[in-house]
This record gives structure tokens, sequence and C-alpha cells, in this order.
């Protein structure tokens, strides 16, 4: 049954439609875990997570425990939370400063922050005319394969083969760039605090979500005409209303045929961008002086272009979504077939006055906190979704929206205009995915 | 759920005349304590009881119109400007919260779903005598069931009271609890 549908993977995935399995099935999803999740690069966190030698965080590589570190050397590595003697976590904190070596909780056998052996108690005498020796690389924590980072953004890969890391994000890198320009300094520092909200649904239906379209002033309209009210009558009292309110009550305001004005960009790889559409170039006194620092910063002409980049959403397939002007990200972790866990971060744009930071912080509070106003009803969708899929009820998921009006141009297949509801990044994660699980290989 | 009718709200003894009775007319220190720590127990008590019975607008009318409910992301923070919450809402904020849950589309709230607060262990922490506005904290424990899911919060309020002629009313609801930062297997929707 097994060998059958591997072998059958292609006829799951055709250019308009999906097999239901691909979303239900467990064996499907640990074969995704070892072509994709385990192959191509995955984001691991923010340089600034681990700022001192011996910082470490742990992060989840498809089914891998992983731990990025910092070193004495500075540098930051990504290496299997493992003893290499009895296979005991080494780290079993989610974070912390593990001092000037890793030291095992069961026989003490300590590491350098490279992971390579640093002492086993008794070495001589213990292991005299075995194969153990500190030459042998079975001694070392193993490392990650590959580890790279873009503009602080540290990303691993358990694949020795593959793109670098600037070909497999090709054009989706804007997302750091759109949110590191933002910063007179020209750099992101992560607030160390992440929420981390479970999803009873595969991780796919989180990731097609992200750039659709059509969805938010249904699924968000109770939240859209709440904030809508109030916002209208804090205006009545006051003149105006914070910028929060504009946030939720543009799911109510953009209504549901307006969302063909916007556009989704689709690139190779299954990485996606979704324009902006909430309108986030205010011209209130805080917002001025941030302009000026911008100016400062690069001049009139780069602050413009910084400013005008159009961007909502940018989708980073197959486990990062990222609100770059809003400095968030979600972090997608399978945890297994119909259980996704994200991990949600924000950053503060160094330089920038407090009070753009606290937009970032309105945004994160509101729309990405556990007691979020927008995305439970996305919850309840995924685990919606994720039932309906596991019925006989039918086969197939219908992605022919705007199918066979797209527009190709140079691989980047674009909305064609008025149909920015298109579902075409649905249909353009799962060539990836299809490429991906039929080669067997990470990206090319 | 069904809705019984709201209970009267932080009736400080002073202005029960029924419970008057049985009071000495000249009241000893221990006796103003007494009668502090039972009228701040009444109101926290019924303040829970509004969740429960999802009387909302009734929950909200509880705050002062300057009046906050917070709850930090993590134990360490002292103010909710400026880092991270999971609440951090003004009477504005909490009327959206309000109004979102009571519309007919709030999908994720549409499965039957219900609470039950427990509150517990209040200690007045300290009273101002002039004007009799009290710091209070207390422990609380809230099994909710949503569809088929039980999920148990428990932790700690600390209730900032302003003492008006219609009893006390919230300037600031800190709310701590214990399994804050464990990942969320769904969200919270309503205040805790």
């Amino acid at each position: 049954m097994l060998h059958e549908r591997i072998a059958n993977l292609a006829k799951l995935v055709e250019p308009d439609r999906v097999h239901r399995h691909v979303y239900t099935d467990a064996d499907i999803f640990r074969l995704e875990m070892e072509r994709i999740h385990e192959r191509v690069w995955i984001y691991c966190g923010h340089d600034s997570q681990v700022p001192k030698p011996g910082d470490y965080y742990t992060v989840q590589i498809g089914r891998q425990p992983m731990l990025m570190v910092r070193g004495n050397d500075r540098k930051v590595r990504v290496l299997y939370n493992r003893c290499p003697h009895r296979g005991n976590m080494m780290c079993g904190d989610r974070q912390g400063n593990t001092g000037e070596f890793f030291r095992c909780s069961y026989h003490a056998w300590t590491f350098h922050h490279d992971g390579t052996l640093k002492n086993i108690p008794m070495m001589e005498s213990g292991y005299e005319g075995t194969k153990l020796t500190r030459a042998n690389p079975d001694c070392n924590m193993k490392s990650a394969a590959r580890v790279e980072s873009y503009r602080g953004f540290v990303f691993a890969s358990l694949a020795d083969d593959g793109p670098s890391l600037a070909e497999f994000l090709g054009t989706s890198k804007i997302a750091f760039d759109d949110m590191c320009d933002r910063a007179p300094m020209g750099e992101v520092e992560i607030v160390p605090n992440c929420f981390r909200v479970i999803q009873n649904s595969n991780w796919k239906i989180f990731l097609e979500n992200q750039l659709d379209a059509l969805h938010p002033s249904v699924t968000h309209q109770s939240t859209g005409r709440a904030a809508l009210d109030v916002e209208n009558e804090i205006k009545k009292k006051t003149g105006h209303a914070p910028l929060s309110y504009h946030m939720l009550s543009a799911f109510a305001s953009v209504t549901i045929e307006k969302w063909d004005d916007f556009q989704t960009l689709n690139y190779p790889n299954g990485h996606c961008i979704l324009t902006g559409y909430m309108g986030l170039r205010p011209q209130d006194p805080d917002t001025l002086v941030y302009e000026k620092s911008l100016v400062a910063a690069y001049g009139e002409k780069r602050k413009e272009e910084i400013l005008s980049t159009n961007i909502h959403h940018v989708l980073i397939y197959p486990g990062l979504s990222v609100q770059s002007p809003l400095q968030q990200l979600r972090a997608v972790r399978p945890l297994g077939v119909d259980k996704t866990m994200t991990e949600i971060w924000h950053f503060r744009l160094k330089g920038a006055p407090e009070p753009i930071y606290r937009r970032a912080l309105a945004y994160y509070n509101l729309v990405n906190s556990p007691a979020t106003l927008v995305n439970a009803d996305d919850l309840e969708n995924f685990w919606k979704i994720h039932q309906g899929l596991s019925s006989d009820g039918g086969d197939w998921v219908n992605f022919q929206r705007h199918y066979g009006r797209d527009v190709e141009n140079n691989g980047v297949v674009q909305t064609g205009p008025g149909m920015g509801t298109s579902e075409a990044p649905m249909r353009n994660q799962m060539k990836a995915w299809a490429k991906y699980m039929e080669s067997g290989r990470g990206a090319d | 759920m069904t809705k019984r009718p709201p209970p009267p709200i932080g009736t400080a003894l002073e202005s029960a005349p029924q419970l008057r009775a049985g009071l000495p007319a000249k009241s000893s220190g221990i006796t103003n304590e007494i009668r502090t720590q039972h009228a701040v127990e009444q109101f926290l008590y019924r303040q829970a009881e509004l969740l429960d019975a999802k009387l909302w607008q009734q929950y909200v009318d509880l705050f002062a119109d300057d009046g906050h409910y917070w709850m930090p992301a993590a134990p360490e923070q002292t103010t909710g400007e400026g880092t991270p919450s999971i609440f951090y809402e003004d009477k504005n904020l909490m009327r959206v919260r309000m109004k979102r849950v009571l519309h007919p589309d709030a999908w994720s709230q549409r499965p039957s779903w219900g609470t039950s607060h427990v509150v517990s262990n209040v200690v007045v922490e300290s009273i101002n005598a002039k004007n009799g506005d009290v710091t209070v904290h207390s422990r609380f424990h809230m099994l909710e069931l949503r569809r088929d899911n039980t999920r148990h919060f428990a932790g700690s309020y600390l209730h900032d009271l302003m003492k008006t002629v219609d009893g006390y009313r919230v300037r600031m609801q800190r709310v701590d609890m214990v399994n804050a930062q464990a990942p969320y297997d769904y969200v919270l929707q309503v205040w805790v």
C-alpha cells in the first residue's frame, strides 16, 4: 500500500487540484519530513536570540530536535540535540546558556560549542583498545550538514548537497531585506518572547491560508466588524483612533470583492508574496519622525523606495511566514500529520523611534498572541479542513480559482489584473511539493 | 449555557443593610478588615461568575474608565506598556473582544463552550485608608470545555480596585497564568 501510494505521488498533485491524502496520510507525512523538511533550508532562529557565547535555543527541524548555539568564536551553529554516547538529549530546556561547554547529564561527556568532544570521564582507561578515540567523529555532537544566515536570520539544511541559502530563497529574501531596511540601522533585533500555538491540522493547510486573499473578509468578519464599530465610536469622540484598530477593521472594510485588487507573486520552490493591503503609510507625527531617521540613514530616494515596498506577507516554503512591514514571523513546525506548531516572534527595528515599535507590538498582541482576535477563526477553519479532508465525501482539494489566467514571467507566476484571489499560491506550493517529493532531493 | 440573572456586583458589606445587622455599631479595626475582606471576596467571586455566565457587558462594566485587563507574556514583566502581552486591553479593546464574541460569525466560538472559575486564597495586600482602594492577590483555577476538549488554566490575579459608591471598579487586573508560556492548543478568546 505504502509503495503504491508513494509510486503514485505524481498522481496526487495535478496543476489545479490535489488529492486529500497529501494532507491526511501519515506515510506521506513521514516521507515529507524526509524529502522536504529534513533536506531544504529551514529557519532556525534569529542571531539576536543567542547573543552571548554559550547561549542556545532548541529548534525542531523536521523530526529532528536541534540546538542553535553561539560559540566563543561568536559563530552561530546548529547541532543535533543529542549526546553521541547513549543518545541522551543534551539540553532539556527550550533555551538557556550552556556555559563554557555542553555537559551531558547522564555520564558527563562534555563538548565544545561547535559540538566537538571536550572530555569523557576516565577516557584513557575506559576506552583503551576500543574504536573510541578523540579522532573518531562519532565522539562529537553531530552538526547540521549546512548552516547559513541572511541578515541575521539563521537557516539550516540537514542535507549535504543542494542549493545555497541564497539560491533557495531567491526573490523571497525580500522578506528579510524589507524588514531590516525599514530599520535606520539596517538590522532588526528579536524581542525575546515566543508565542507557541498548536494547530490540529496538517502543516500545508496553514501555509495555504497565509496567502489566501479570499478568506479574510469571510473568516475574520466578526473581528473586523467589532473593531470597525469601536474605531468609529472613538473617532467620533476624539477625532482619531489608534492604528491598531485599522489593523483589525480592515477585515471588514476590505470586502471580499476588493481582494481581487491585490496581487500574489509566486516564485520557484513554493515561495510567494502577497502585496500589501492595510495602507500602512500614515502621516502622523510619529511616522514623520521615523521617516526623518530613515532619510538621515539612507537619503530621501532610498527612504521612499523602502517605505513604498508593498508587501503584506512573504511565505518561504515550507516553513516560514513573514510579515515584514510589521516585523512579525511565524515558523511552522510540523508535529504530526494532523498537528502543527507555529512559533511566533516579532522584532524591533534598530534605530527606529519607540512608537514605531509599538505598532509591531500592537499587531503582535492583537493578532499573533494566544488571545488573538484574528487567528482563532483560522485555527477553527484549519481543524475543520483537516476533518473534512479525512472524509470519503470527496477526494480532491480544488485550486481552480483564476486557473489558466496567471501571467508567467521568467519563472515568476503573477496573478492577473483584478485576480488577486487567484489560487495561484496554492498551485505554486503544490508544484514545489511535488518536485521535492518526486526527486527525493532538496530544491534545485 | 443557561443565562442567569446577574448577581449584584461589588456590594460592600457597609452598603447592604440586610447584612449589617449583627455587626457592632462602632466597628473596631479588626471588624473593618473583615468587612473589606468580605467585600473584596464577594467582588472577585461575582466577577468570575460573570465570565462563567458569559455576561460580557457586565464584566466590562466592572472596569474603571481607565481600567486595564492585562495578562503578561512573562511573569517578570512589570508593565504592559512596550512589552509583549497575551492580553493588554483598555475598555475600548475589551469592547472589541466582546462584540467579536457576540457576532454570529465568530466561527471559533460557535461550537458549544463554557468555563468554570474557582477563585481562592484571597489576600488583601493593601488598603488605602483615605479612599478605601485596595490591592488584592488571589488564585484561580479555570476549566474550559470547548467542543469535546477540556483545558485547564490556573494562576494568580492581582486586582487594583477603586472604591466607588457603586462598589469596586477594576483599575488593573493582572493575570499571571502558571501555564501562560506553555504551547496553546487552540487559543484564548475571552478573559480568563
